[in-house]
């Protein structure tokens, strides 16, 4: 497998960000919930500035905001009075306790002190609080997303009753493809509990009043009942295990897993629907069809714009492996993929997904920088890229070539939030974009100023 | 309120014209608060970030270092390497083990890579609780390499974002007077606390060197090694957002005798008042410098006056809220809001003192609040009761003020407009103009309820 390694020992523009603002994210996807760091103030503020970037919504995320002298004796009595504090200000249902660098190199433990919480406080109508260790010496952003929606199912999912609701546990998506997935479910006729819904959340509407916490996320009760569905469908090829939601709740209660990849492209999003025919007992209605079939047809009408291009891709693992698999579709040659992520799953995982239609496997990186994936890209001459915006000045400007935002994070763009990559309309809407870079930047480049492309 | 507004940060809010001021400021955020503040590490390598030539190294995991990748809008006029994000990405077994060998590792394979005029290594949190010896490493690297290596106390738990401040100046420092200062003239200044946000420093070199003043080091603004190792020889250090650097002008009036001069550049009024200041101090070395001074601040004023004031005409009596990092900016707003005829309602800072929120006090008009270390929920408290129609603020006031339907302008350092200096003002104007006058906001649920303005809005609080 062509695996490389990184050669050197420092970061340098890194492809990842840190495992508690995945947690951090995760957990405003819960209704009523506020997500909680325990360590130093400047983790939440940095976190929630990044992510406002984005989403361009109020994020507000509590710290226990420790200090010299908690660093030395313990973070537990911040902690305790950062969330007494929140219940104050906020009146959570939820709080989400992620730990940071700072509070796993002193050894506090987050669960046993949110258990002493609620012992001492038990007089107290207490929100449920939801713990998960977060360090971020280790892993990525991803990691956290998936501990801290695994930690949610673990403590709270403990209703085991039959829900006609099946579980999706969609992964790190935005706000519009999180829409599209439940208009899915609602066509076919089936309730879902989707785990994080951040579709409200983060890309909110604006109101009469300021909302303390913003309406929407899945609701308390319904993640309760998790437990008690049907099936669930969680996506992401390169998830581990142990960060796996939906075989935590396979295997301690029996819940049917349909582990597939992020639906991006035909051929994942037809394994998508393949699993919702088969959990509904019902065939993909007709608007999914057309929709389908005008995919298709887009496919025919641009293949020659695209047809021998080479394309490198970078971001969250699972979302490199959709891209992968949609490229590879449309003609399309993924030369490089890569990830600051390290799961060790990338290369099985885009192999699987490529292999039956590209003859030479693209370059997979695993765990790498951006000075690595410049170094690699440049000397594969690739036409495109496909990314989020930390790769544009240092590598799509820097190469002269087009770069098509997709992921996390966007923030030389407007409307991020709204992005859709998902299902069948966004494969199209990103086969547009596509289409549209490279038809742009012919156009820029002739000298003639075609009108008809 | 009083949801919004906890018991034990009521000592960090005041009212002009209600009593003495004695703000609790300059500790400790509390806990679940939901402050805007950053930690120590931010304050450091906000202030040395510009810093263009020099290698900045965050020792640590990798999101100090992600977080803080180009985020700043700091120009350089040459070399760029400050806009590269390098960290020593500690994993788990470095935090067991010790984080020392990666370090001095990371730190040779960088300088041999970028060839940097010094380094600069970060601290941060846990290397901070793992007991790297930080200043070993970089002696042993500097020896190497034959290159400043220079230590940055900055573990983000040790203090709030003025330590970070503190942290930096003793960084600098250990670079100041290692320079020959030869050839450096008499009439000479350094640029202290100006970080080029779109090009503002060039703004204010142009000024100086339009007066005759020769400018020997824009130390956080476009700033280069070599300058600030011989930035000892400037005659007078200017020192902008006196909380970040201060402590460094201190420093240098103590070991080399360099005075300094506290100045802003926001506005016309304290734009103008810096270029005379500075002119004065020159004044009995420098022919016609006042003469010079009155003539460039004539003209800028000229060319900019006719369009500030038909801006002025359209924004008569509208209110704002400040809130940003430092108050000593928030002084100049408020200026710069009078000459715009509006108001300032509400107004704090991330880290005054009890100095800056009592000069606070005596400039804003009666009834005003002002602010130490808020978070969300009381300013779009704040926002609602004195029914504001702009916010000053940065990225993360942002979805604050749109989600109650007011205009917002973007004052941190991620901005990509010019403030400062005259254009600025003019700038500034149009940024205010262009938001507040928006025919957005008459959609705006809160605002369309309430059509004839803020009565409504205030009564319901």
């Amino acid at each position: 497998m062509l695996t490389q390694s990184r050669p050197y020992v420092s970061t340098t523009n890194a492809c990842k960000l840190c495992r508690p603002l995945g947690a951090a994210l995760a957990f405003k996807g819960i209704e009523g919930a506020v997500p909680f760091l325990h360590g130093s103030q400047g983790c939440a503020t940095y976190m929630r500035r990044y992510l406002i970037s984005h989403f361009r919504e109020p994020v507000d995320i509590a710290s226990s905001s420790l200090g010299e002298k908690e660093a030395v004796y313990g973070g537990g009595p911040n902690l305790k009075k950062g969330i007494l504090n929140v219940m104050k200000k906020y009146r959570p249902e939820v709080v989400g306790v992620a730990t940071t660098c700072l509070t796993e190199t002193i050894g506090d433990d987050a669960g046993r002190l949110v258990r002493e919480f609620k012992a001492e406080f038990g007089d107290l109508e207490l929100p449920e609080i939801v713990s998960v260790s977060t360090p971020a010496y280790g892993g990525s952003h991803m990691e956290g997303f998936h501990a801290a929606v695994r930690a949610a199912v673990d403590q709270l999912a403990a209703d085991a009753a039959p829900t006609p609701a099946a579980n999706l546990l969609p992964g790190f998506v935005s706000p519009e493809d999180l829409r599209h997935l439940k208009d899915i479910f609602q066509d076919f006729g089936l309730p879902v509990t989707v785990l994080p819904d951040i579709s409200d959340t983060m890309d909110g509407p604006t109101l009469e009043d300021y909302r303390e916490i913003p309406e929407g996320g899945t609701p308390l009760a319904a993640i309760r009942r998790m437990a008690g569905a049907p099936a669930t469908i969680e996506f992401g090829r390169t998830l581990r295990s142990e960060l796996s939601a939906g075989g935590l709740l396979q295997n301690r209660r029996g819940v049917r897993l349909f582990s597939l990849g992020l639906p991006i492209g035909l051929r994942e999003t037809d394994a998508f629907y393949a699993a919702l025919e088969e959990i509904s007992g019902r065939p993909t209605p007709r608007r999914h069809a057309l929709e389908r079939g005008r995919l298709l047809d887009a496919y025919v009408d641009g293949h020659k714009y695209l047809s021998g291009l080479r394309a490198v891709i970078y971001g969250e693992e699972d979302l490199v492996v959709g891209l992968a698999a949609f490229l590879a579709e449309i003609g399309v040659r993924p030369v490089l993929a890569a990830s600051g992520g390290g799961s060790k799953r990338l290369s099985a995982a885009i192999s699987a997904v490529c292999g039956s239609i590209l003859t030479e496997i693209p370059r997979v990186m695993e765990d790498v920088d951006f000075h690595d994936i410049v170094e690699q890209a440049r000397a594969l001459s690739p036409d495109l890229v496909l990314g989020n915006s930390k790769g544009y000045r240092v590598l799509a400007r820097e190469l002269g070539i087009p770069l098509i935002r997709v992921g996390f994070p966007i923030h030389d763009r407007f409307g991020a939030q709204r992005l859709i990559h998902l299902g069948y309309r966004g494969a199209l809407r990103l086969f547009d974009a596509i289409v549209n870079a490279v038809l742009e930047k012919s156009q820029d480049e002739s000298d003639v100023g075609y009108g008809y492309l | 309120m009083s949801t919004a507004l906890l018991d034990e940060r009521k000592d960090q809010i005041h009212r002009a014209g209600e009593g003495p001021i004695d703000l609790a400021c300059n500790r400790e955020s509390l806990a679940g608060a939901v402050s805007q503040r950053a930690c120590v590490f931010c304050g450091a390598r906000v202030v040395l970030y510009p810093i263009a030539d020099a290698l900045h190294l965050v020792h640590g995991p990798i999101g100090c270092a992600a977080y803080t990748w180009d985020i700043r809008g700091a120009l350089s006029s040459g070399p760029e390497l400050h806009r590269l994000s390098f960290s020593t990405d500690l994993r788990e077994r470095d935090v067991i083990f010790g984080g020392e060998k990666k370090l001095a590792a990371a730190l040779d394979e960088l300088i041999e890579r970028h060839r940097p005029k010094a380094a600069f290594v970060y601290s941060t949190c846990i290397v901070g609780l793992i007991g790297d010896d930080l200043g070993a490493v970089c002696r042993a690297a500097a020896a190497r390499s034959g290159i400043p290596v220079i230590p940055v106390q900055s573990e983000g738990f040790k203090g709030n974002k003025r330590s970070g401040y503190l942290a930096a100046c003793k960084a600098m420092f250990e670079l100041v007077g290692t320079g020959d200062r030869a050839g450096i003239g008499p009439v000479s200044v350094n640029i202290l606390g100006d970080f080029n946000l779109a090009g503002e420093t060039w703004i204010i070199r142009d000024y100086l060197r339009r007066l005759g003043i020769e400018v020997v080091a824009t130390i956080t603004g476009d700033g280069r090694v070599d300058d600030i190792r011989r930035c000892h020889g400037a005659a007078l250090n200017l020192v902008q957002c006196a909380g970040a650097t201060q402590d460094l002008a201190r420093m240098m009036q103590e070991r080399y005798g360099t005075p300094f001069l506290r100045v802003s550049y926001v506005g016309i009024e304290d734009m103008a008042d810096a270029l005379y200041r500075t002119a004065e101090f020159f004044h009995p070395l420098a022919d016609g410098i006042l003469a010079r001074t009155q003539e460039l601040v004539r003209g800028e004023l000229e060319g900019i006056l006719p369009e500030l004031t038909r801006l002025a005409g359209e924004l008569q009596g509208r209110k704002a809220a400040v809130y940003v990092g430092g108050a000593f900016k928030a002084f100049s707003l408020i200026k710069a809001f009078r000459h715009l005829g509006m108001t300032v309602a509400i107004v704090g800072s991330q880290t005054g003192t009890p100095e800056d929120y009592a000069e606070l006090a005596a400039i804003s008009d009666p009834g005003t609040i002002i602010v130490d270390d808020a978070n969300p929920l009381e300013l779009s408290a704040f926002i609602k009761e004195t029914g504001v129609d702009v916010f000053v603020g940065g990225i993360k006031e942002r979805p604050i003020a749109y989600k109650l339907g007011i205009g917002f302008c973007d004052h941190n350092h991620e901005r990509k407009i010019a403030l400062e200096g005259f254009a600025g003002m003019l700038n500034f104007a149009r940024e205010i103009h262009r938001s507040v006058t928006s025919p957005v906001w008459r959609f705006m649920p809160r605002r369309a309820a309430a059509p004839s303005g803020r009565q409504k809005v205030a009564s319901a609080c």
